[in-house]
């Protein structure tokens, strides 16, 4: 196999937002003049982006995950309840809460493909399912503690010869995105972006449409549990330690160029979204602006994004409608 | 006096691309003109400027000697030139008169003059010798033949002298194309300029009294109908001699075991359906609309599988319950929705050409490599490169990529759905020559086309459908009369 490395279309303009934050991050922030601060930032962005990765797994195969939010926070809940600060249940239940996140996207997925309900139903369901069970089960106060060895994953570092102290969420990330690409270049991660771009053609072609879906939201549904064991690290635990995460991945992934309703968009321009949307908000705290004003700056960018991403395509259509035959635009 | 329509030196780019360079075209009142091309010679561009949807970079239109520029689509609609498009724009759930007066209802006392609207649509509808047709019936319950009688009647209730039709008979069934061609003469009669684009051929022999060729967006000729054949056409269209568009037959002594048997096989829409098809045979089906033929390649694909009867491959009866047990049995199906069901067209020509393989196949034999390129080659695809986006290119190479996805699983059966549907004679030949050269190779090929000459030209045997079931068999080179006897229900022998 011959190796060429190639920029996906619409991958080229979230690298140009990435670098002009990462400059501008440079310029406003001093702590942003060693390679310390940006590990710190890939450190921060490191659930954001993992979680991208996931959800752009589903909406490049035409769905969408609003559950992730919530299963984080479920995932973070279940975890210190369970654990209660006592260092040897850690693995066990590290492993009960990868499983969880598995379980949801199952659930997810087999509700979309085998009951036909939209996923945007299924997951927004899912979603207000996880919250309630969550409330019910805390009383809206999480009770119990994470202990040193689980929160070591979101907090902590490891020595790695030649860059010195890494964070353990920063390899996880990049294993995890190394999977990822791989993934992507082989023969199911490209008969994934054909199903959100035709999937009676996939079928057609002997594909099996609804597994490739179904994985699509087991791995977002994994994905989200790791990242829940990196907040709960990194954020410790809150019954709000996930809670609007599903639209800033969202964001992130429609950020790096990738079409909602799929068929389209790299899993590397997702990840460069997120983490994007995570030096932006750094920047605008570095500048001093409220806190609050972060959603409505994710706002404008999901509306900007998706726009900019149709007129693309409106410019080209119209163009190929004019030169090929295609019905005309007007008359009668 | 007739009316006359000149467009002189019509030019017109888009980006910078030239689509039309000085194009002449002349239309006259009383008789149907057709404009011939390959894809992408510029018809519809040319269309749209006498439509007035494009305003042209130079060049002229005159009307009866008078010159008119038209700022928009009103302003042609006002000089009397009216465009039917290949898809309707008609509202399905109101009423003909509705339709044909929708956005300029006649009004009386501050209100829709509704029974001014009916008279007027019926009067109309007598003038064509449509009066079949209720002005009060909604849209939705007319055959599509008579929608294409209301969207003409729509475009006669503005006075139009020029009535444009793109591919007319795309939409409709075979034996509502006649009652087309009825219409079309009847307008002429009543002094309109037609204007008729189609890539039929024997439509465009049928109809028209002249022909115009463009080619590349230039124009070739303006000739009299009657002093051209299909085979100056066919040269003026590409430019060359295409030579024959059929390949030679198999030589029968050379066909291979049965690769392909059907014993009583039928489902809800094909019925006791037997058949055998031998490596290095294309057997054709011929049939109307609805008679079955594709429902046959549906389910021998596995997409709507049979219910009852067998189904032999190489000899060992077999089920097939879905396109994948289909494919992994060595079954391959070329769709007759090439967009809708053929291609993922956002995705690059690599990844559709390998994704039956990948779909498909059993992981370790699905990522074996490849030779792409060679695959490529072998069916010919123009295109920039392997990572194109297949939406980009030519139909005629979007079949090919099709093509290349089956032969990169080696097939033992081919079922190909109206594989030339839509795509420019050049094409047409290589997807002819390209099928023939698999049957060589020993696939048994299933081809099912709506264009008697293709089938008759390419099929060592021809099987005629009617009413789900097989109504016969004819041998190679079969007339046309013959299959249309079987295809419309009489039997052989009251033709003979």
């Amino acid at each position: 196999m011959s190796f060429r490395p190639r920029l996906a279309e619409g991958t080229a303009p979230v690298l140009v937002v990435l670098v002009v934050l990462l400059v501008g991050l440079a310029i406003a922030g001093p702590a942003y003049s060693s390679p310390e601060g940006y590990l710190a930032l890939l450190k921060r962005a490191a659930p954001l982006m993992i979680l991208a990765i996931g959800q752009y797994f589903v909406i490049v195969s035409g769905g969408f995950d609003l559950s992730v939010g919530a299963l984080v926070t479920a995932g973070v809940v279940i975890a210190a309840r369970l654990i209660d600060g006592e260092d040897s249940a850690t693995a066990w239940v590290i492993l009960l809460v990868l499983a969880f996140g598995l379980l949801v996207g199952l659930v997810n997925g087999l509700v979309t493909t085998v009951l036909l309900v939209p996923s945007f139903i299924v997951t927004l369901g899912m979603l207000l399912v996880l919250d309630g069970a969550v409330f019910l089960w805390t009383g809206g106060a999480p009770r119990g503690a994470l202990s040193p060895g689980f929160r070591e994953f979101g907090r902590g570092a490891v020595d790695v010869p030649l860059l010195g102290e890494v964070p353990w969420s920063v390899l996880i990330l990049l294993a995890i995105l190394a999977a990822a690409v791989l993934f992507m270049r082989g023969g199911t991660g490209r008969a994934l972006v054909a199903v959100g771009d035709n999937e009676q053609a996939v079928r057609l072609s002997g594909g099996r449409v609804n597994r490739l879906r179904l994985l699509a939201f087991v791995l977002s549904g994994l994905l989200a549990a790791v990242a829940a064991i990196l907040l709960g690290g990194f954020a410790g635990v809150s019954a709000q330690v996930g809670a609007g995460l599903e639209f800033r991945a969202i964001t992130a992934v429609v950020l790096g160029g990738v079409l909602l309703g799929g068929g389209r968009g790299s899993v590397v321009a997702a990840t460069a979204g997120a983490l994007s949307l995570e030096a932006l908000f750094t920047l605008l705290n570095l500048l001093g602006v409220a806190g609050a004003l972060e959603s409505a700056v994710q706002g404008v960018i999901i509306i900007g994004a998706v726009a900019y991403a149709s007129l693309g395509v409106g410019l080209r259509h119209r163009f190929t409608r004019t030169t090929t035959k295609q019905p005309a635009t007007a008359s009668g | 006096m007739r009316t006359t329509i000149t467009l002189a030196g019509i030019s017109k780019s888009f980006l910078g691309v030239p689509v039309l360079r000085g194009v002449d075209l002349e239309l006259r009142g009383g008789e149907v003109h057709a404009l011939m091309g390959e894809n992408g010679a510029g018809k519809s561009t040319l269309l749209k400027v006498l439509a007035g949807v494009h305003r042209p970079d130079a060049g002229s239109i005159e009307i009866d000697g008078v010159e008119h520029s038209f700022a928009g689509p009103a302003d042609a609609q006002r000089a009397g030139i009216a465009i039917i498009h290949q898809e309707f724009t008609l509202l399905p759930h109101r009423s003909v008169a509705e339709n044909v007066y929708l956005g300029r209802e006649p009004v009386r006392r501050l209100r829709v003059d509704r029974r001014r609207m009916v008279e007027e649509t019926a009067r109309l509808l007598d003038w064509l010798g449509e009066d079949g047709v209720d002005p009060t019936a909604p849209v939705s319950a007319l055959p599509v033949a008579q929608r294409q009688v209301v969207e003409i009647v729509k475009a006669l209730s503005t006075d139009a002298r020029v009535l444009a039709m793109d591919e007319p008979t795309a939409a409709l069934a075979d034996h509502e194309v006649e009652l087309l061609y009825d219409l079309v003469r009847r307008l002429r009669q009543r002094g309109i300029a037609i204007l008729y684009v189609s890539h039929r051929m024997r439509e465009v022999f049928d109809l028209s009294d002249r022909i115009t060729v463009l080619k590349d967006g230039a124009f070739v000729t303006c000739a009299p109908t009657a002093e051209l054949t299909s085979a100056d056409l066919v040269r003026h269209m590409v430019g060359r001699e295409l030579g024959t568009l059929y390949p030679e037959r198999a030589d029968p002594a050379g066909l291979g075991a049965v690769r392909l048997a059907l014993r009583g096989a039928g489902n809800a829409r094909v019925r006791e359906v037997d058949l055998e098809v031998r490596a290095g045979e294309i057997v054709g089906v011929a049939g109307l609309q609805g008679s079955g033929r594709s429902a046959l390649a549906r389910a021998v694909f596995g997409v709507e599988p049979f219910t009852s009867g067998t189904l032999e491959l190489d000899g060992v009866a077999t089920r097939i319950t879905s396109p994948r047990g289909a494919v992994r049995q060595g079954v391959a199906f070329v769709t007759e929705d090439r967009k809708g069901e053929g291609l993922a067209l956002r995705q690059s020509v690599r990844d559709n050409a390998l994704l039956v393989r990948r779909s498909a196949l059993p992981p370790r034999r699905g990522r074996a490599a490849v030779d792409l390129a060679a695959l490529l080659e072998s069916v010919n695809v123009v295109a920039r490169d392997e990572h194109q986006e297949v939406r980009f290119l030519s139909g005629g190479n979007q079949q090919k990529v099709v093509l290349a996805k089956w032969l990169a699983v080696d097939p033992a059966v081919l079922v190909a759905d109206e594989p030339t549907r839509g795509i420019d004679v050049g094409a047409k030949k290589a997807v002819h020559h390209l099928l023939r050269e698999l049957a060589d190779r020993g696939v048994a090929v299933l081809m099912i086309s709506s264009e008697l000459p293709e089938l008759i030209g390419m099929s060592d045997r021809i099987l005629v459908m009617h009413d789900g079931r097989l109504a016969g068999e004819l041998p190679a080179g079969a007339s046309e009369t013959a299959v249309m006897a079987l295809a419309t229900g009489h039997g052989v022998g009251e033709v003979a």
